[in-house]
């Protein structure tokens, strides 16, 4: 196996881009990742992708980015892993150049969300949850988190205004962030004023529907100095599964698939979870926050709230997350969202996150959760 | 929502009566049926009746419904710990929202989960009520 670096990144800004199309918000990243790595071609490209066969009526992403890249004949598919598709393609095109298989490959992450009503696209995330036994009962995504939120408050003692911190952490990093939809300050006291969407979630623990796409450029590191002047090495990429169904976890607040990804990535890396200079994790709600942080190690089960608490969170932290605004404030669309946290990696480990930087980054860390934790996707990050 | 009548009808015997299976190598409790358990992971395909009583694990009042629940909103959703031991996703019926807590014993209903368009079938299935006479 070859070692891999990021020798490109490319993003759009996240938002609700009713004059562009899929196809067209997918060109827009990868035409800045290809000019950010000064290539022109590429062997191979992976496009993650949630719901564009749901909402915008097109399937065969593959081909129809590559088509409109100018790019027709070269290696191009789909990958898709529930609200973890874009971190799936990117271990897809990261499989494709450590197996020698391919040299230069690009991964975009794309979703189109603004094109159905609220109402459908509530229904089309709801697949990402069990269809026969979850969806049949009319639950939304939203509720399945509300449900989780209630007995870790009810297990753990929390009050809903603990985890205001997540929220008000994400929206005052995203004030750094050009891409980010939200990019404005929030209170507690906005947190705890907005309104209930499914008891005890609110408006301001849940990420917004949007649109946006992010892309990445892959190639071996040996050759990732000549192509780069600033390559990120990609120390580990792991990938773990839960039961598709959340009733059907033993334990469904351990977020085991989270735990088994962080743990196969720090072996990967021969790294501990201290080790981790920030962490973008995968914020899709403010209790996630909490679980992710507790089953990648960097709490006790219970004690992920604790960490908002303290500030241990924010840019100076013990364990900064979510630092260019995160899934609530940057914005989640759904299958560009993996990308988007490496690319937010990148510009991290670069030094140009700009008032926004973490001093001296030098390993970050990404979490990509699809559905309600059946797939989990850990990738870590290396300055060179 | 499409109509899925086949679908809707395979799965008769869960919704309607929740029928699920018992390992016959280690008794675990399967729901829904996997035919294969998740315990010992050896086949598994004895049929078994759940009880239809357990416990109130987690709930949630929702106010925006998805595509094909509009009209029902709100309603509570809940995750239900049966008493042989698996755990189901429902919809609670029979109650006074404010009343329900973790913990709450409750009993298997069969009843409407949606209607399929104006003029489509009527989708049933279990949902759950507080329990009427603690046994
Ligand atoms: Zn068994």
């Amino acid at each position: 196996m070859r070692d891999v670096a990021i020798i490109g990144i490319g993003q759009i800004p996240v938002g609700e881009h009713w004059d562009t199309s899929i196809r067209h918000l997918a060109l827009g990243a990868a035409m800045n990742a290809l000019q950010d790595a000064n290539v022109a071609q590429v062997d191979a490209m992976y496009v993650g992708n949630m719901l564009s066969g749901h909402i915008s009526g097109q399937e065969h992403l593959g081909a129809v980015v590559a088509d409109f890249l100018g790019m027709a004949g070269v290696e191009a598919l789909k990958v898709e892993a529930a609200c973890a598709s874009g971190a799936a393609a990117l271990r897809v095109g990261l499989m494709a150049v450590a197996s020698g298989m391919s040299d230069i490959v690009m991964v975009v992450g794309v979703e189109k969300m603004t094109d159905t009503s609220g109402q459908d696209t509530t229904a089309a995330l709801a697949m990402a949850a069990d269809a026969e036994y979850e969806i049949s009962q009319g639950v939304s995504f939203v509720a399945l988190n509300a449900l989780l939120m209630r007995r870790y408050m009810h297990e753990y003692g929390w009050a809903r205004e603990d985890f205001a911190n997540f929220a008000v952490n994400a929206h005052a990093n995203a004030v750094h962030n050009p891409h980010a939809m939200f990019p404005k300050a929030i209170t507690a006291a906005a947190y705890n004023r907005a309104a209930i969407i499914a008891d005890p979630v609110g408006l301001l623990d849940a990420s917004p529907v949007c649109d946006g796409a992010a892309a990445v450029i892959l190639a071996p590191l040996d050759v990732a100095r000549s192509l780069s002047p600033a390559p990120v090495r990609v120390r580990a990429s792991a990938i773990a599964t839960d039961p598709i169904a959340m009733h059907d976890r033993p334990d469904p607040l351990a977020l085991h698939a989270a735990r088994l990804s962080s743990q196969r990535a720090y072996a990967a890396a021969d790294i501990q979870a201290g080790d981790v200079d920030f962490f973008e994790l995968h914020d899709a709600f403010t209790i996630m926050s909490a679980l992710s942080l507790e089953a990648a190690g960097f709490a006790e089960r219970g004690q992920g709230v604790r960490l908002a608490l303290d500030g241990e969170i924010a840019r100076d932290g013990r364990i900064p997350i979510t630092t260019l605004g995160g899934l609530k404030a940057r914005g989640h669309p759904v299958g560009a969202t993996g990308i988007y946290q490496v690319v937010e990696a990148v510009l991290q480990l670069r030094g140009l996150a700009g008032a926004a930087q973490i001093p001296n980054a030098r390993l970050g860390m990404t979490q990509n959760i699809g559905g309600s934790g059946a797939t989990i996707i850990t990738h870590i990050l290396e300055a060179l | 929502m499409t109509e899925k009548i086949a679908l809707d009808w395979r799965l008769r015997g869960q919704r309607y009566r929740l029928e699920g299976e018992e390992c016959p190598h280690c008794g675990y409790a399967i729901f829904p049926p996997r035919d294969i358990c998740p315990e010992c992971h050896q086949p598994a395909k004895e049929p078994f009746q759940l009880s239809g009583r357990g416990e109130v694990y987690s709930y949630s009042e929702l106010r925006h419904a998805p595509t094909g629940f509009e009209e029902y909103a709100p309603y509570t959703v809940a995750l239900i710990k049966l008493e042989e031991g698996p755990m189901v996703t429902a919809q609670l019926t029979d109650i006074v929202p404010e009343r329900v807590e973790i913990g709450m014993p409750v009993e298997m209903v069969t009843r409407r989960l949606r209607a399929q368009g104006d003029e489509g079938t009527l989708v049933y299935g279990y949902k759950f009520r507080p329990r009427l006479a603690l046994a």
